[in-house]
């Protein structure tokens, strides 16, 4: 049996600790060992981006990091984007502006857009379009997920602090 | 996929890294910002037995002007280049290179360092480092020793680093007044390795004509390559409209890519000639301004 590695990580503002393997994905270790199953393995070789979390503050594709580099950590996952029971502006972006159809990508997109929001909170969709590149979508050509970034930049300049 | 089952070790200092990698021989590997690596293990194309992780290792994320180099950090993460003032204004070659390399979240982890220790020809920077003279330091149990970038990059994902040896540091010229760069690279989608890409570096003497040039193509063998009789046709003429497209088509002549999805040779052998003309004239534009 492999020898178990304790990770100690913040996830979504709460503490988790869980022993795995030294080779455990962290898109597994955020899926099946702490049950967050909005995070998608997609292509599994870091190009679609579906597995996209915010660990320690940046964006990552969470399919190509161990668990156990998480430890010692802070993982956001889309389950964390809404607060007080209500939608993170970007989730209300999404909504409103139909930027997703089968919805895998969406997680993936969402976690993107937030770490794009983080860094340029007005970006032109020139900027947009650059940070959300490194996620695929197979359905809505782009740009009303576009759309979506566009209505939560200016939802969140009226006002939101997250 | 699941990569194979390893023992993972987490240094807290450079030195317990190093005493690491000698004490478990050729099967450890280094563990960085793991987005060349990781895949590889994935597709069980890697099977080190020790993974030792060097991203505790304080001190080795830098970018720095120092003693006439540009010192980088083995560590320093891509999005640091590319939100670097230091290389956007003074190394643009370095900072086309950085933003084209993967996508955004990639470059969060993936680190410099990695890029040219991981000795895989179809990564960006190697070809960067060659155009610009860089140097590579090495730290392992004997200590520190520089190594020329023509010297680093032996064959097909080997480096002439010892196994024994992290890189922890890059060091690049500063470049002289009317110096500049570019990278062009093609490829299929965003993040993906190029189709072909050619970097350069250049400075002007006085009079305008071409007093250092560096030429070097990603992807296009074994190893980055060289293209010095490119850089020979250049070295001390003024380059004129003639003169680059000579060196264009000598960098094709010394391009090697094998034909694959991305592309027959011919193909990638025409994407030299062309990113060579255009990378050329968009260095001297930019020295122009």
């Amino acid at each position: 049996m492999a020898k178990k590695e304790l990770i100690q990580v913040k996830v979504n503002g709460k503490d988790r600790e869980v022993a795995a393997d030294s080779r455990l994905l962290l898109v597994h270790f955020i899926r099946e060992q702490l049950g967050f199953t909005g995070t998608h393995v997609g292509c599994d070789t870091s190009n679609c981006g579906a597995c996209t979390v915010i660990l320690n503050g940046k964006s990552v594709k969470s399919c190509t990091v161990f668990a156990v580099q998480a430890d010692g950590g802070e993982i956001m996952t889309v389950e964390g984007l809404p607060s007080n029971g209500s939608l993170h502006p970007l989730q209300e972006g999404f909504k409103e502006e139909h930027g997703l159809q089968c919805g895998f990508c969406t997680p993936g997109m969402l976690m993107s857009s937030y770490a794009l929001l983080q860094k340029n909170p007005k970006p032109s969709e020139g900027e947009i379009r650059w940070g959300i590149s490194g996620n695929l979508c197979r359905c809505t050509g782009y740009q009303n997920i576009v759309k979506a970034v566009q209505f939560a930049s200016k939802k969140m300049a009226q006002g939101e602090t997250k | 996929m699941i990569p194979p089952a390893f023992e993972y070790l987490r240094p807290k200092t450079l030195r317990e890294a190093v005493s690491m990698l000698q004490q478990h021989g050729d099967d450890a590997k280094i563990l960085s910002g793991g987005q060349s690596l990781i895949p590889m293990m994935k597709l069980r194309l890697a099977r080190p037995s020790h993974l030792i992780d060097i991203n505790r290792v304080t001190g080795l994320s830098y970018i720095k002007e120092d003693g006439g180099f540009l010192k980088i950090g083995g560590l320093t993460r891509e999005s640091e280049l590319e939100s670097s003032d230091l290389i956007r204004k003074k190394y643009p070659l370095l900072m086309d290179t950085a933003t084209v390399i993967a996508d955004p979240q990639v470059r969060n982890m993936a680190t410099v360092g990695g890029n040219l220790a991981h000795g895989d020809p179809a990564n960006d920077h190697p070809a960067t480092m060659m155009a610009l003279g860089a140097q590579i330091v090495a730290t392992g149990a004997k200590g520190e020793r520089v190594i020329l970038i023509d010297d680093f990059f032996v064959t097909l994902f080997t480096t002439a680093l010892q196994h024994d040896e992290i890189l922890t540091e890059i060091r690049v010229p500063v470049p002289p007044p009317k110096s500049s760069g570019a990278y062009f690279k093609l490829e299929r989608k965003v993040g993906d390795f190029a189709t072909a890409a050619v970097a350069v570096q250049l400075t002007l003497d006085a009079g305008g004509a071409v007093q250092n040039i560096g030429i070097a193509l990603t992807n296009a063998g074994a190893t980055p390559i060289r293209a010095k009789a490119a850089e020979d046709a250049l070295r001390g003429k003024k380059p004129d409209a003639a003169l680059i497209a000579q060196a264009a088509q000598l960098a094709m002549d010394a391009a090697q890519p094998s034909a694959d999805l991305r592309g027959p040779v011919e193909y990638k052998k025409g994407l030299v000639k062309e990113f060579t003309k255009r990378a050329l004239a968009r260095a001297l534009e930019r020295v122009g301004k």
